[in-house]
């Protein structure tokens, strides 16, 4: 239990850990959920027949299609994290890449998040909150739900060893 | 360090049933009003068809999900935090280590004291935003929580008070401010905000005015009425009308200045007391403050524009959250630098010393920088004559349009020149340092082993130009190195982990 993935390993620049393939899938499906009133709004400009055939949907099926499917694939490889004895290290973002260490020995409280949709899929959100304004809660994603929970006792009882 | 073995011992507990109807109840109260003047609003057979459901269903839905909110929400003592489950569709579990927890709470509003219930806070030190509270459990059960909270927190823990006193009794003072230091700190305090207050005020009551502010036209003919009438004195006198109006403006910046700055930092006085630090200033409304000295998280060294040219400096201190609304003090508002740093060091924070080696941004990031400001206003300088010429745009003075993107460039790369040669930071064996800034520069002071979490972010012409900005996590503030190569940024981030990580927090914040 838990200790598969909490191995150490050496702050090494690339060695990140993937999240769960579900999390393409969560994704994906968010996204779906967010692009069908665009969908169903452009279905509806369709019909009223002002422009040529195919000038709203067409578009509009190009661009779901691409958030859906390619999106989604990216973000994936975006991200990743990295568990080390003493510090939770995640990297996220497309555009703007972000890579994040928390110290354990900085953690106030820790979340463990499962909305619908990552309940579909058995996966769960780690939230670490610290003290600072900046990062003052840094979320991880794409976890399976039972790894959240092995990283959050894991994070408390070093919590708890280091102020013994 | 067994997972979770430990979280067995205490079983899931719910608040107490008489919860969900209170949470119902103070949910409802912000419903109340639009209710009465529903009621009100509509004649008394239109009440009864259309107003008395709808009140109804919205009553009935409140008691629902309240009753859904209370049914899953569990909260677990357990040997080494306290849980919190809550959510039907979203579930979060939140855990917090006794470690952690500063303080608990019990707060009684009127409704729930009728009933005996109470709301327990978790006080934790993340800055009162993100805290942990259970909602309506009895006051009997509230206070049992209580002292289990506070037990299991004393066995773990509590090095940190004793070694927290400072070794002398008295106190001393380390800054203290005279009226002529006052009246000079006003007169630097100049300041025009009147006059934006009266904008403000012009816009919520204009219907008040006999005239349209808002239309130029109106303001147009106005002046140029007035013009005709001026002209008749000819150009002295409207040199001299001028003249008044500037020394009207200058009178009226100087005095709110001073009046602002004697109203609030009149006798201002800072003291080394046993607790901390404490702040004494104000004319009408005088506040006293305490600083304890462990909580400071980073030192700011602050200046002016026009002040810095007479060597005037401020220091504020950035401490956790907690104590009084902002974690932001300012304990000297204007002093010279060799009055600042006998308090740097009270504080325990050193100002840079001389041979402390000061690092600059990347340079590309400072070339990217000022392109990102120049090109477009240089480009928009070159087109407006061009764009009037063909677009026949009848512009009167083409010239003109062009100058004033043409000026705003060149302030812009002058201010980027600028920064490359005064934008710095440096990292010793126990602080960081960033001076950053044109026109008033500030010196950020921060404790590497006070920091809270690294955090490198690369934009997308970051990436390409090998350059990163580095994000600290301080309590009570942000530090932010901009445009740091990347491997320097790797450095940095290493050194700064090890730092944080060789002393846990519980140690740190007294």
């Amino acid at each position: 239990m838990g200790r598969g993935v909490v191995h150490p390993v050496t702050m090494d620049r690339d060695e990140l850990q993937p999240l769960h393939p579900n999390y393409i899938k969560a994704v994906r499906l968010t996204t779906m959920l967010l692009v069908l009133p665009f969908a169903i709004g452009a279905l509806a400009l369709e019909s009223a027949d002002s422009l040529p055939r195919g000038s709203f949907v067409l578009p509009v099926l190009l661009v779901a299609l691409y958030l859906i499917f390619r999106t989604p694939l990216r973000r994936y490889h975006a991200r990743g994290y990295q568990v080390d004895a003493d510090r939770l290290r995640v990297v996220r973002g497309l555009i703007f890449r972000s890579d994040t260490v928390v110290p354990f020995g900085r953690v106030q409280h820790i979340d463990v998040q499962q909305g619908p949709i990552e309940r579909l899929y058995g996966l769960g959100t780690l939230v670490l909150h610290t003290a600072g304004n900046h990062n003052a809660s840094v979320s991880l994603p794409g976890l399976a739900h039972a790894d959240a929970l092995a990283m959050r006792d894991d994070i408390r009882a070093h919590v708890k060893r280091e102020t013994m | 360090m067994s997972g979770s073995a430990d979280t067995a011992s205490g079983e899931w507990r719910r608040t107490s049933p008489l919860g969900f109807l209170l949470g119902a109840v103070m949910n409802l109260r912000h419903l109340l009003l639009p209710m009465v003047a529903a009621f009100f609003g509509t004649s008394a057979e239109r009440a009864a068809l259309y107003v008395v459901p709808v009140v109804l269903v919205g009553v009935g839905l409140t008691f629902l999900l309240s009753w859904v909110a209370w049914r899953h929400f569990h909260y677990q003592i357990g040997d080494s935090d306290i849980r919190v489950q809550r959510g039907l569709l979203s579930r979060t579990v939140r855990s917090v280590p006794y470690e952690r927890i500063h303080d608990v709470t019990l707060e009684q509003a009127l409704i729930p004291r009728l009933f005996g219930m109470v709301e327990v806070k978790f006080e934790t030190g993340a800055g009162g935003k993100d805290e942990l509270k259970i909602q309506y459990v009895t006051d009997a059960e509230g206070a049992a929580l209580r002292e289990t909270v506070r037990a299991r927190k004393s066995s773990k823990t509590d090095t940190s008070e004793a070694e927290g006193v400072p070794s002398e009794g008295g106190s001393r003072v380390l800054f203290a401010m005279d009226d002529r230091r006052l009246l000079t700190f006003g007169l630097f305090e100049f300041s025009l905000i009147v006059f934006a207050v009266l904008a403000g005020a012009t816009q919520q009551f204009d219907f008040l005015l006999p005239f349209e502010p808002w239309d130029p036209e109106a303001w147009m003919d106005w002046l140029a009425g007035s013009g005709d009438w001026l002209q008749a004195f000819g150009f002295a006198a409207q040199a001299i009308g001028v003249l008044l109006a500037l020394a009207t403006l200058g009178l009226v910046g100087l005095v709110t200045g001073l009046s602002r700055t004697v109203l609030r930092d009149y006798r201002f006085t800072l003291e080394e007391t046993p607790k901390g630090l404490r702040r004494r200033r104000g004319l009408l409304t005088r506040t006293d403050v305490v600083m304890p000295i462990r909580r400071v998280q980073a030192l700011k060294v602050t200046t002016g524009i026009v002040r810095r040219r007479f060597g005037w400096h401020g220091l504020s201190v950035v401490s956790l959250a907690q104590d009084a609304g902002a974690g932001h003090h300012v304990v000297i508002p204007f002093a010279r630098m060799d009055e600042i740093a006998p308090v740097v060091e009270v504080t325990g924070f050193e100002l840079p010393s001389a041979d402390l080696v000061w690092q600059r941004p990347s340079l590309r990031h400072r070339l990217d920088r000022a392109a990102l400001a120049v090109v477009p206003l240089a480009g928009a300088a070159a087109a407006a004559p061009a764009l009037n010429t063909y677009l026949g745009l009848g512009m009167t003075a083409p010239l003109m349009a062009s100058f004033a993107p043409l000026l705003v460039a060149i302030v812009a790369g002058a201010r980027g020149y600028y920064l490359w040669r005064h934008d710095r930071h440096a990292v010793d064996a126990r602080h960081i340092y960033v001076r950053r800034g044109w026109l008033s520069p500030k010196l950020d002071i921060a404790s590497r082993i006070k920091l809270q979490s690294v955090e490198i972010v690369r934009g997308p012409l970051a990436r390409r130009r090998g350059y990163a900005d580095v994000k600290l996590g301080v309590a009570g503030g942000t530090l932010e190195l901009v445009g740091v190569p990347v491997e320097e940024a790797q450095q940095i981030r290493v050194a700064v982990l090890n730092s944080i990580t060789s002393l846990d927090f519980s140690r740190l914040a007294g």
